[in-house]
């Protein structure tokens, strides 16, 4: 596998790039987003920074990752990408458009995963040294509202690029705003709160790594 | 505003805050005299949302009656966002929700703007009801079937069928009769009472605090709520009744009596608001949903009591000008 030096460098598209279109709709349906999900916004021993993190959190509904996007300050919105299912955002024009353009979103193909082309490998070429990503550890949403285990991807991510900082997100009461199957939202009030980072530990096993990061979320939820 | 009466309110009501206001600060200022610094505090805060209150009317007084009950629209949604917050839904309600809110609440609103009392007083009692229990059935999650429904009911009636009799005042009108019975109908006079009401309810609040702090001894319900005494609710009764007998000539159409009557009524009725809503938070446990709504001061806790009075005092009033 590549170590990221290795890698020709990625076509990054600035933000200065994106049309005037693209951005009055991404501030446009940030606002929407908020005032329809009700978002107050915490950070708890933790503050927004436009320094390289990856954003982790639970996954609830589809509004989620547009949620947490678009409750970073701006300056940190323009470099924060959205990690997305393709299979989803990629379904019809307007869509296709949303992610890639507006939100800036990279689609990650979950039915058609191939050994040298990893996802998280995918993820850091297009995140390359500057932008932060948003990540749905548990892969899809759940239908309990519990947070379910962790996938492996977020372990990978942080033995690959050690230095990034690991910011955990609670997403709380989202899932009553949209919740899986349903297109119509309902306006409740929702919470979302951002935690300290966290990082790998030398030799930490992957599988404590990936409960002590999902034990960060969950510690956001009081 | 070119009525005598409306201006002499809004002085006397200025006047007042001016007062509380020195008052509060100079008590901030001088922490040495023996009262409770977060009392204090909490005064302070009080008189702030009072400021807020007030103008927040007087611009509303400004743009006129639709104005108005589009503004209390926002307030009873926002309302019923923090109350469905707060109390557990099924997936099984969302389309049900997505309903109460996108389609009976705005709807209700317009028929209030419209003055169409023969429709609006049913209109979510009966017919949201109605929906919601189908809605919800044909979704086909029958777990705690009536706790769900009746969840929803109550919140969709206090947070809004409730407070929109409160702007529903405005669209008051009368042919003929006394004049301080025609005089309603004219933009001042319906403002005077509108705001007569929110005054009350305002005062009655304000003086169950004084009261409990100064003689409380029974408490009504400790288990529900640790500072609504008996005591409180006497004495809130008595002084509201007094201050809307002094302050009959704002509100058309009552005369002192009958404007007594009705403090005492909305006091009471304003503090079986409150304990309602308590009881609520307190089932829920305050801590679970409390977060959401800080930063928001929570707008359910500051109308608690006027969900509750709005509609006694209109039919009141209905009942003393006779339609």
């Amino acid at each position: 596998m590549l170590a990221p030096a290795d890698m020709p460098t990625p076509p990054l598209d600035q933000p200065a790039s994106r049309s005037t279109l693209c951005k009055i709709t991404g501030l446009g349906l940030a606002g929407l987003a908020r005032l329809l999900a009700g978002a107050s916004i915490r950070w708890i021993a933790s503050q927004p920074d436009t320094c390289q993190r990856v954003y982790f959190a639970n996954h609830t509904s589809h509004l989620d990752a547009l949620l947490i996007w678009a409750s970073l300050p701006r300056r940190v919105r323009e470099i924060t990408r959205p990690v997305a299912a393709k299979d989803y955002w990629s379904r019809g024009a307007l869509r296709r458009w949303l992610a890639e353009e507006v939100f800036n979103a990279i689609l990650i193909d979950r039915t058609d995963i191939k050994v040298h082309q990893s996802p998280v490998d995918l993820m850091l070429r297009q995140a390359g040294s500057t932008r932060s990503l948003i990540v749905f550890p548990e892969g899809s949403r759940s239908t309990s509202g519990e947070v379910g285990d962790f996938k492996s991807g977020l372990y990978y991510l942080a033995k690959k690029r050690p230095e990034i900082e690991l910011i955990p997100v609670h997403i709380d009461n989202l899932n009553r705003v949209l919740p899986r199957g349903e297109f119509l939202p309902v306006p409740l009030l929702s919470c979302i709160s951002f935690g300290p980072p966290l990082w790998l530990e030398r030799d930490e096993a992957k599988l404590d790594f990936l409960a002590r990061a999902r034990r960060a979320v969950l510690s956001l939820k009081e | 505003m070119n009525d005598i009466r409306t201006i002499a309110l809004v002085a006397g009501v200025l006047l007042l805050l001016s007062v509380v206001t020195g008052v509060g600060q100079f008590l901030k200022r001088h922490p040495d005299r023996g009262i409770d610094a977060a009392a204090v505090r909490t005064f302070n805060m009080r008189i702030r949302g009072w400021w807020v209150l007030c103008t927040v009317l007087a611009a509303a007084f400004w743009l006129g009656s639709t104005a108005t009950v589009i503004l209390f629209g926002c307030v009873s949604f926002w309302a019923l966002r923090e109350f469905i917050t707060l109390t557990p839904t099924r997936k099984g309600d969302h389309r049900a929700l997505f309903w109460v809110f996108f389609l009976f609440t705005p709807l209700h609103y317009v028929l209030v703007g419209l003055n169409r009392y023969d429709i609006y007083s049913v209109f979510l009692p009966v017919y949201a009801t109605l929906f919601v229990l189908a809605r919800a059935a044909v979704a086909g999650d029958y777990k705690r079937f009536l706790e769900r429904t009746a969840k929803i009911q109550a919140g969709l009636v206090v947070c809004v069928y409730c407070l929109s009799f409160a702007p529903a005042l405005l669209e008051l009108q009368v042919d003929g009769g006394p004049e301080r019975v025609s005089e309603l109908g004219s933009r001042d006079a319906n403002f005077r009472l509108l705001f007569f009401l929110i005054l009350l309810v305002q005062f009655a609040d304000c003086m169950q605090y004084v009261w409990s702090r100064m003689l409380g001894q029974n408490l009504v319900a400790a288990a529900v709520s640790s500072n609504r005494t008996w005591e409180g609710l006497l004495g809130s009764a008595t002084s509201t009744a007094l201050l809307a007998a002094v302050l009959w000539w704002a509100a058309p159409p009552f005369q002192p009596w009958q404007a007594a009557i009705v403090g005492l009524v909305v006091a009471i009725v304003g503090f079986a608001g409150g304990m309602t809503m308590s009881a609520i938070k307190r089932d829920r446990g305050v801590k679970d949903y409390g977060t959401l709504v800080v930063g928001h001061g929570g707008v359910l806790d500051r109308i608690d009591s006027i969900c509750f009075a709005a509609p006694v005092f209109y039919h009141m009033t209905v009942l003393v000008i006779g339609g």
